[in-house]
């Protein structure tokens, strides 16, 4: 009953916005906190089921994000025969010299020999990648370097970006789990960390891959979404609303919004069916079980490193999932908007906020926290306006407004400490 | 001749550059081990409490440099570093006292306190951009070198010229006091060895009669201190700006865990073998071979492994063999 409340309230904030900002503003806040309940999902299920503290979220939205361009850009022939091959087989080789290295590390002996002869196979291997890598890169960045530049997609629908977006993550937490899992716990949040600054910096420089800053627009859209244009040049869309006496443009954007609102709370509602179901099934016990005590649990013979890996992986795959589904929805992929405070910190509130270990809490603080931090945007300035209304203007009035912005970090921060501090178990607890 | 200039080359891009940022991270590491030897964290506010006490020191700058206060040659920072400590000092136990101390005394799990430190890290960071903004402040003041290139090849007759800046020489100089003074400390005082007892073993230590509040105190108080300086020393050095310093927390991890989490001794070495790597590696070697190498032979490449713009990559993968070959560190920390 009082969870039903809280999810009215919710509800309540945004068709508050509809009816005093505007229901296209509302729509889009609602789009984007529903993409942030799925990530919220993910990580509940790293933090909520497993106690896994990962700071590397933004490295597997970044993924999914890079998962649309690669499947549903645009074909780009010349750049990719120029050097596309090439640079796969690059690709290819360092990881068989990786996989290499480590066979060999396991077969030699230990002995001072073995640890000189690995570095100087890494450094060959290396310099053979550089040298296979480097003029297929140079080759495809010449080319029409304005326009494209980039090896291209294969210019599929973005629909079947959203499973690739959540493997890339999938694959990138693997490796990264593999090595700091089953270590001390805060040696994932470092390492997690670290691979995020690295996944966003190869997004940035690597303009091969998807332009880099010079950012990749004009992705195609989802299959059933339609471009508004498209839309406004239907006889048969236009005959539809003007039988209702609507205005067809303003009426087009809402349309294409309530689709993606649709798909996403569909993918929303089957996750946490999903979800609801492991929970309660005996894997949900024994991961829990896990959490709660994991010499018992191993005592019982759970492989608690095993479980752990799988578990951190599942998380990572649903928030490359809410990625691709981020991209595809936004058309464009612009490597700076990815940054740890939008998607690692702020899914982290929500999730602590809406209630740890709960997938309905998570839900929660991902509708609420999302429009929170949304409507600040709009919210704040008006407010600061407001109170500094009454100033003169001059230095004051200009630096209190300036203020306006950074606020959000302070509250994020501020909302973290005392949700912890006084409501540990969040808005939703876990039964 | 060649092989001199390739030598003075060698010196100029990597051994001073490396001596100057090596010292500001260990110093930035060696606050991140304490916390975790004494309180038993990975401190993630770190960075930010860096950037809070820099910022301080360049709000203190300025004003002495306002009222025609400067020390000579030596950048004006040096003499607002004390009071820039003082606030430091001051914000640190007062997030203690606020934030930490309940978990404490809760005896909340570890990775509990991480999390409640990523939000005094938010908090630090909104701080910090509503008192300074997140505009680049330069703040270096006095002689900008100590030896310029111009001087040195007059007086060696060199191509190649060796230049050291003022900040990097007050970098290291500043650094070496710094963990003379920490060692002297936790070694041959009353206070110093208590902390050391309390880091070694918490429940021998509170039988034999320490008082833990005051342990935990004086820790925050020596890491607020070294936060600042390093913070300062690295803002001298480069230059401010807020988020770089979020950024500073990667190669600090690193070479904290390196030497060793808990292990003073093995910081500072984390420090320097973290700056040394990451210049190493993104050098580009172009420069020190066209001394070495026929021109013929050279060819055009830049010879630099990893560009700039991977530099966290160094320190992650420095991380990563860490954790893979030696998870307790170099020196043996926890």
């Amino acid at each position: 009953m009082r969870n039903l409340l809280l999810f009215a309230g919710v509800a309540l904030l945004f068709v508050l916005t509809g009816f005093l900002q505007s229901w296209n503003l509302s729509l889009q806040i609602l789009n984007l906190a529903l993409l942030s309940a799925v990530m919220a999902i993910g990580v509940n299920i790293q933090w909520g089921y497993a106690g896994l503290f990962s700071t590397g979220i933004v490295g597997s939205v970044a993924l999914g994000g890079l998962a649309v361009v690669l499947v549903s850009s645009k074909p780009v022939p010349e750049g990719w025969a120029a050097g596309g091959p090439r640079i796969l087989a690059a690709l290819v080789f360092a990881g068989f010299a990786i996989w290499l290295a480590g066979r060999l590390y396991r077969a030699l002996p230990k002995s001072r020999t073995r640890a000189l002869a690995m570095t100087a196979f890494l450094l060959v291997a290396f310099f053979i990648y550089r040298a296979v890598l480097d003029p297929a890169v140079l080759a495809v960045e010449t080319n029409n370097p304005s326009h494209a530049g980039n090896i291209g997609g294969l210019g599929l629908n973005s629909l079947w970006a959203w499973p690739v977006g959540a493997a890339l993550a999938a694959a990138a937490a693997w490796l990264i789990g593999k090595i700091a899992l089953g270590l001390r716990e805060d040696y994932l949040a470092i390492a997690t960390l670290g691979i995020a600054e690295i996944i966003v910096a190869v997004m940035r420089n690597e303009d091969w891959l998807a332009r880099g800053v010079k950012n990749l627009i004009d992705l195609p859209r989802p299959w059933p979404v339609p471009r508004e244009i498209d839309l406004q040049a239907d006889p048969a869309y236009l005959d539809m609303v003007g039988s209702f006496g609507l205005d067809p443009v303003s009426t087009s954007t809402i349309l294409v919004k309530l689709m993606y609102a649709a798909m996403f709370g569909l993918v929303l509602v089957g996750l946490i069916w999903l979800c609801e179901r492991a929970l309660k099934s005996p894997w949900g016990r024994m991961v829990r079980a896990i959490r709660d005590n994991e010499i018992a649990a191993e005592a019982m013979g759970k492989d608690v490193k095993r479980r752990h890996l799988q578990i951190f992986i599942i998380g990572a795959a649903v928030v490359g999932l809410a990625g691709a589904m981020m991209t595809s929805m936004e058309g464009q992929l612009t490597p700076q908007s990815y940054i740890p405070l939008r998607f690692t910190f702020l899914v982290w509130v929500m999730v602590i906020v809406g209630g740890s270990g709960n997938n309905w809490g998570a839900v929660l603080g991902g509708l609420l926290i999302g429009w929170l931090y949304l409507a600040v945007e709009f919210l704040g300035p008006q407010l600061m306006d407001w109170i500094t209304a009454s100033l003169p203007p001059g230095e004051l009035k200009t630096r209190l407004q300036e203020t306006a912005a950074h606020m959000r970090l302070l509250t994020l921060g501020v909302v973290l400490l005392l949700v912890l501090r006084f409501a540990p178990k969040g808005l939703i607890p876990e039964r | 001749m060649d092989a001199l200039n390739a030598l003075v080359a060698f010196l100029n891009f990597i051994v001073v550059p490396g001596l100057a940022y090596g010292s500001q991270l260990a110093l930035g590491a060696l606050g991140i081990t304490l916390i975790f030897g004494v309180l038993r964290f990975s401190n993630f506010a770190h960075g930010d409490t860096m950037a809070f006490g820099t910022a301080f020191v360049i709000l203190f700058t300025w004003w002495f440099q306002s009222m025609g206060i400067s020390a000579g040659p030596l950048p004006t920072a040096l003499l607002a570093l004390p009071l820039g400590i003082a606030v430091t000092i001051a914000m640190v136990l007062g997030t203690d006292r606020l934030v930490y101390r309940f978990y404490r005394k809760q005896k909340a799990k570890p990775i509990i306190l991480v999390i409640v430190s990523t939000g005094v890290m938010f908090v630090m960071n909104g701080l910090v951009r509503m008192i300074i903004g997140t505009s680049e402040k330069n703040f270096a003041d006095g002689a900008r070198m100590v030896l310029s290139p111009q001087d040195f090849k007059a007086a060696t007759g060199l191509a190649e010229p060796l230049a050291i800046k003022t900040t990097a020489l007050v970098s290291v100089v500043v650094a070496l006091v710094c963990v003379a003074a920490l060692f002297w400390f936790l070694q041959k005082t009353r206070t110093g060895k208590s902390m050391r007892a309390f880091a070694d073993n918490e429940d021998l230590a509170l039988l034999s009669g320490i008082n833990p509040d005051r342990v935990v105190m004086i820790t925050w108080m020596i890491a607020g201190t070294l936060a600042c300086i390093a913070g300062t020393l690295y803002g001298l050095d480069k230059s401010f700006r807020v988020f770089v310093y979020f950024g500073l927390l990667m190669p600090i991890f690193a070479a904290a865990i390196v030497g060793g989490l808990g292990s003073p001794l093995g910081a500072i070495a984390g420090g320097f073998i973290v700056a040394f790597s990451e210049l190493l590696v993104t050098n580009a070697w172009r420069k020190i071979l066209s001394y070495l190498v026929p021109p013929d032979r050279l060819g055009d490449g830049l010879y630099q492994a990893l560009s700039t713009d991977y530099k966290v990559a160094v320190s992650f993968g420095i991380l990563i063999l860490v954790l893979l070959f030696r998870p307790n560190g170099l020196f043996g920390g926890k």
